[in-house]
């Protein structure tokens, strides 16, 4: 890389780094909650992106309602409606979950056609209540800058709020898997329901929150990306690839290996991305993760578990 | 009576149907339908052939592919590429900068044919690969998975996977493979004009005689022990394996028999349609023939076939009307028939017919037996 | 064939679809009214059985509403809405008023190639004005040939293309790109172009145009990078950072979908102020800002042939007169007034010809003049696509663009050009 000067790259190399640790947290984000409940119960939620746009659409009416009622919370908003779209997420969740999805564990396969029905019925829906084309989601001016690190290097804002949401949340599943009350009967259905059931765990409700949390989680997603990307009815489509990407090579039934898997595919991709052009890297690392998939079909991490 | 009688043994019963579903697509529909209404039929019938692969591989071996748009798009690019060659003949394409070779080929500075289209000259070696390709990659995928016992969902998921890829692979390599267009403008097979009508009703005959072979074969595959074996690890795989089968050949042969016809279908589509685009291939289209499929009845050839036909006319004929509402009323005929009817319209009509005042002989056919409860069939 | 009469039933049924095109005439508009007495006979100007009796014509609509491409065509079937209500205002075409069918191609092309099938077979239409991406227009385009259809096009394309069975409304890639590349390299000085796209046909074509131009017409510029993304592509930091390693004078962008939005949502977090890096799009419409936002794109410049804030008379009623119909909130982008010149186009060409045979409308387009369009006057070529003017605007942060430059002249429409493959 001759002609340019020793400053210049190592500002691009440091946010460089900075791009490959903003699309890992972006692929954390789409990813976790399609692992927890695939994790949790062996369901595939086709309507995740739609889960997903609903978090952004409901950014898109909070960001409406506070410039409207309250312009003065208008630099704040965002954080409410981070909440406001794990609610409306979670609670669709629960619905769907008690409507639909309860009457097919015993049927998993099936509920890939079920949802993939709920995912047409809510593109439709939104298109209905939003209109076929993108809305504008505005975010405070602030939100939308870069920090000034140092003369030469610039790190976008909105990428570390990503960045910060991802912690957040990842730490938040670790505390309620691993160190709740709550989390351990989770685990212990995950492990063996019967047995659970047998205890006195009552494994109805936990599928059902767990189902509910995992698509919360997917509304905190849909939000946050109203920073970087477009709301539009079919929007989440743009994620689902990625998303069962990083599941599937993550392992599908482990937290840790869709974390990994993550790390390991946004890394290739921004790296990969830097050298060669765009589209030339997304399809080779698409074939290296097709690659390795067949030589590993399980994923990188597998969950031991008795059913 | 005695007719009833005789045509009650499930054998003769099942060939009965086959023959009225015959007839209906031979005779009934050329009969009633304007060329244009037939051709789109003939189209319908394409799907027909990745629907019936389902039965076999899904209904009966309790493999969810979600990515059987990959082999019907596999089996369409090789048609597709060969029409092209022979549409892109120098005369044809005297205006490019490099005449003789397809014109998206040109618009992206590729000078000269890329070796793996040149055996696409020939037809016979085209026809040999609209199923040998499919059934190819078929074989890969199967070997890889089902030796290492990965099945059930995620098995599904990582087909999807695998129909997400190829869909960027082609959009990618546009230079090679038309891109997102597609390769498009297809004219003429030896020399024969397949856009008039005429061509067009003669090509839907080709289609439903090619299904109902197809369905006899699906048929013979079904009626032999190896079609028991099929239904029998579908439905308790361990004690299949612990009776000393290999479970994964088995399984690898029935994605392999539908990836092969769905190939077939394919073929007939680019045939019908005129082109071949990754649209087809892709997340969304392959969802939608396992919903076809699912529709008609997973465990029935006739209720699959049925079930695509079904499907895409009510597709055509509501989204003419009430374009939005057709996707309401899709998702909800989905969730509906997986809620509600998880053997399809054929398990209504069975039900119906059970009905019916019974003569003597066998109560229910072999080889439908209806899902009562899938494994989940986790990688362990 | 053998069936006839079940053939005029189907028609009969298919009739009941028509939609009425007769939404309220917009209260700007002139209505003269033209004695209907006067209109040609039905035998004297259909020879080839199209649909049209004593005192309608049916025309076809066919743009995608459901799916990814809904987002895009939206304006363009509201357009012709439009401007088809105007006409039957005005007393119609020939002495007929228009019906339309409207079709749903369900961003699928072979829905596309489908429902294009069903509108020239089934209904006989006289003429479709439709589809939106190469893909969608690619698909139909054989089916248009071989059953002798008229399609009006009215998106910006790559060209490579030409059909006596289309019209192309809108600009093929050299109109779009040479004037703003020449008014960018003298306005501004560039001398450094970085490349940028999603991955096909027509940002593909467009860059290869900008390049060799660029390459071989600019004094002393250069490209220094070149890019395709997937469609639907939303994570661009790297790609940021490599415009910011090569420094260009200009980026060069032709991104479209969701990408959009992704793209400069993330150029303008990366701290990349557009008012003073030059950026320079073809692909970004106000329909596309809505969903981008003003505040994120404010600064950019946009090449193509209309912008909502033109001034002339044709566009101070023709913008109110959309807002009548479609509600004050909308925004007309450079497809959407394309895709309003369509069914006029194809009136005055039907008045011209005397005729709605489809192969007297194609020999009748060239030469056809519109001194009513919204972007000025416009002219159909010999190979059926326009003359123009083409325009450079800059974003403003509500959304429509300042007209910073159009050309002295129409631009001519070269679909083939050469030097240029």
């Amino acid at each position: 890389m001759g002609g340019y000067s020793l400053t210049d790259l190592v500002s691009i190399m440091a946010m460089q780094g900075f791009a490959g640790l903003i699309l890992f947290s972006v692929f954390v984000l789409m990813a976790l909650g399609l692992a927890i409940i695939f994790g949790q119960m062996g369901v595939i939620n086709m309507a995740h992106g739609e889960f997903l746009i609903l978090g952004a659409y409901m950014t898109y009416i909070c960001s409406h309602v506070v410039q409207t009622y309250a312009p003065a919370l208008f630099p704040v908003y965002f954080f409410a409606a981070v909440l406001l779209a794990f609610g409306a997420s979670f609670l669709l969740g629960i619905v769907v979950e008690w409507l639909l999805i309860r009457h097919l564990y015993k049927r998993p396969l099936d509920t890939l056609l079920a949802t993939w029905g709920l995912s047409l019925i809510l593109q439709q829906i939104y298109r209905s209540i939003f209109g076929a084309r993108e809305v504008g989601v505005e975010l405070p001016p602030w939100m939308m800058g870069a920090l000034q690190a140092t003369d030469t290097i610039q790190i976008p804002i909105n990428g570390l709020i990503v960045m910060g949401l991802t912690v957040i949340i990842t730490i938040g599943v670790y505390l309620l898997i691993y160190r709740s009350r709550w989390g351990k009967q989770i685990r212990a259905v995950t492990g063996n329901r019967v047995m659970a059931g047998a205890v006195g765990i009552d494994t109805d409700r936990i599928d059902r929150y767990t189902f509910g949390i995992g698509c919360g989680i997917a509304g905190v997603a849909g939000a946050a990306f109203t920073m970087i990307g477009s709301t539009s009815p079919t929007a989440g489509q743009l994620y689902i690839v990625d998303t069962f990407l990083v599941v599937v090579f993550g392992g599908a039934a482990s937290l840790l290996g869709t974390i990994a898997s993550a790390f390991t595919i946004s890394q290739a991709r921004s790296t990969l991305e830097f050298f060669l052009s765009g589209s030339m890297a997304q399809v080779l690392v698409l074939l290296t993760v097709v690659g390795i998939l067949m030589l590993r079909p399980q994923g990188l991490f597998t969950l031991k578990v008795r059913r | 009576m005695s007719l009833l009688a005789r045509l009650n043994t499930p054998e003769r019963r099942e060939l009965l149907w086959l023959a009225i579903f015959s007839v209906i697509i031979l005779v009934v529909l050329p009969s009633i339908l304007e060329p244009f209404r037939l051709n789109l039929f003939g189209k319908y019938l394409t799907y027909g052939f990745v629907t019936l692969g389902l039965v076999i591989c899904w209904g009966d071996a309790g493999i969810l592919s979600l990515g059987q748009g990959v082999f019907f798009g596999l089996g369409g690019y090789c048609m597709a590429m060969f029409l092209k060659l022979e549409a892109s003949s120098v005369a044809n394409t005297k205006i490019q900068s490099t005449p003789g070779i397809p014109d998206f080929m040109d618009w992206n500075q590729i000078t000269h044919l890329p070796f793996f289209w040149q055996p696409f000259h020939s037809l016979a070696f085209s026809l040999a690969a609209v199923v040998v390709v499919p059934t190819v990659l078929a074989l890969v995928i199967g070997v890889a998975m089902f030796k290492r016992r990965v099945g059930g969902t995620y098995f599904a998921i990582i087909t999807q996977a695998i129909a997400a890829i190829l869909t960027i692979l082609i959009i990618g390599q546009q230079g090679y493979t038309g891109g997102v267009n597609g390769i498009t403008d297809l004219r003429t097979l030896w020399g024969w004009d397949i856009r008039t009508d005429h061509a067009k009703t003669i090509l839907y005959f080709v289609s439903a005689i090619a299904l109902i072979l197809c369905i006899l074969a699906a048929r013979v595959v079904r009626m032999s022990k190896l079609g028991r074996l099929l239904r029998a690890l579908r439905d308790r795989e361990d004690r299949v394996r612990f009776s000393g089968y290999e479970v994964a050949n088995f399984k690898i042969f029935a994605f392999c028999f539908a990836a092969a016809v769905a190939g077939i279908g394919g073929a007939m589509f680019t045939l019908q349609v005129g082109f071949m685009s990754p649209s087809l291939i892709g997340i969304v289209p392959s969802i939608e023939m396992v919903i076809f499929c699912a529709v008609g009845g997973r465990t029935s050839l006739l209720g699959a076939v049925y079930g695509a036909l079904l499907v895409n006319w009510a597709k055509t004929t509501f989204s003419e009307d009430l374009p939005q509402l057709w996707l309401l009323a899709m998702g909800g005929l989905f969730i509906a028939v997986v809620l509600a009817f998880p053997n399809g319209l054929a398990g209504i009509f069975r039900l119906a017919i059970d009905r019916l005042p019974k003569g003597p002989g066998g109560r229910r056919q072999p080889g439908i037996t209806p899902v009562v409860a899938e494994q989940a069939g986790a990688p362990q | 064939m053998t069936d006839q009469p079940d053939g005029s039933r189907r028609m009969l049924t298919q009739r009941r679809n028509v939609l009425k095109g007769l939404a309220a005439a917009p209260a700007g508009m002139l209505v003269p009214a033209i004695a209907r007495a006067a209109a040609p006979a039905t035998s004297a100007v259909n020879t080839t059985g199209l649909a049209v009796t004593d005192d309608t014509v049916t025309v076809g609509i066919l743009h995608s509403i459901t799916g990814t491409m809904a987002i895009s065509e939206t304006g363009s079937v509201e357009a012709e809405k439009l401007a088809i209500s105007q006409i039957n205002a005005q007393g119609g075409v020939l002495g007929r008023k228009i019906k339309f069918i409207q079709e749903d191609g369900a961003s699928d092309w072979p829905t596309f190639a489908e429902k294009a099938k069903k509108l020239l077979v089934g209904d006989k239409c006289a003429a479709v004005f439709g589809c939106w991406t190469s893909a969608s227009r690619k698909a139909v385009l054989p089916v248009f040939e071989q059953y002798n259809g008229m399609l009006y096009y009215p998106t910006f394309y790559e060209g490579l293309e030409e059909s006596k069975n289309v019209i192309y409304t809108g600009q093929e890639a050299t109109q779009q790109i040479l004037a703003g590349l020449d008014w960018v390299s003298k306005e501004k000085g560039a001398k450094t172009y970085y490349l940028l796209g999603s991955d096909y046909i027509w940002p593909r074509t467009s860059n290869k145009i900008a390049r060799k131009h660029i390459e071989n017409h600019l004094k002393d510029s250069r490209v220094v990078g070149e890019e395709y993304y997937p469609l639907g592509h939303t994570q661009f930091n790297t790609v940021i950072n490599k415009i910011r390693l090569k420094k260009p004078d200009v980026i060069y962008a032709i991104v479209v979908g969701g990408s959009n939005v992704a793209f400069y949502k993330q150029l303008k977090a990366a701290g990349i102020d557009l008012h003073k890096q030059t950026l320079m799009t073809i692909s970004v419409t106000e329909d596309e800002i809505l969903g981008i936002g003003g505040e994120n794109i404010a600064g950019a410049y946009a090449c193509m042939k209309y912008f909502q804030s033109l001034k002339n008379p044709n566009n101070e009623k023709f913008v109110p007169a959309f807002k009548a119909m479609w509600g004050a909130q909308s925004v007309i982008g450079d497809v959407t007034q394309a895709a309003y010149l369509g069914p006029w186009l194809w009136k005055l060409t039907a008045e011209k010809a005397g005729s709605f045979d489809i192969d007297k409308i194609a020999a009748a387009s060239p030469g056809i003049e519109f001194k009513g369009a919204p972007e000025g006057y416009v002219r159909i070529h010999q190979n059926h696509h326009l003359w123009s003017k083409t325009r450079v605007g800059r974003a403003r942060t509500d959304g429509q663009y300042d007209v910073v430059y159009e050309t002295p002249g129409l631009m001519e429409p070269n679909p083939f050009p050469k030097g240029y493959q």
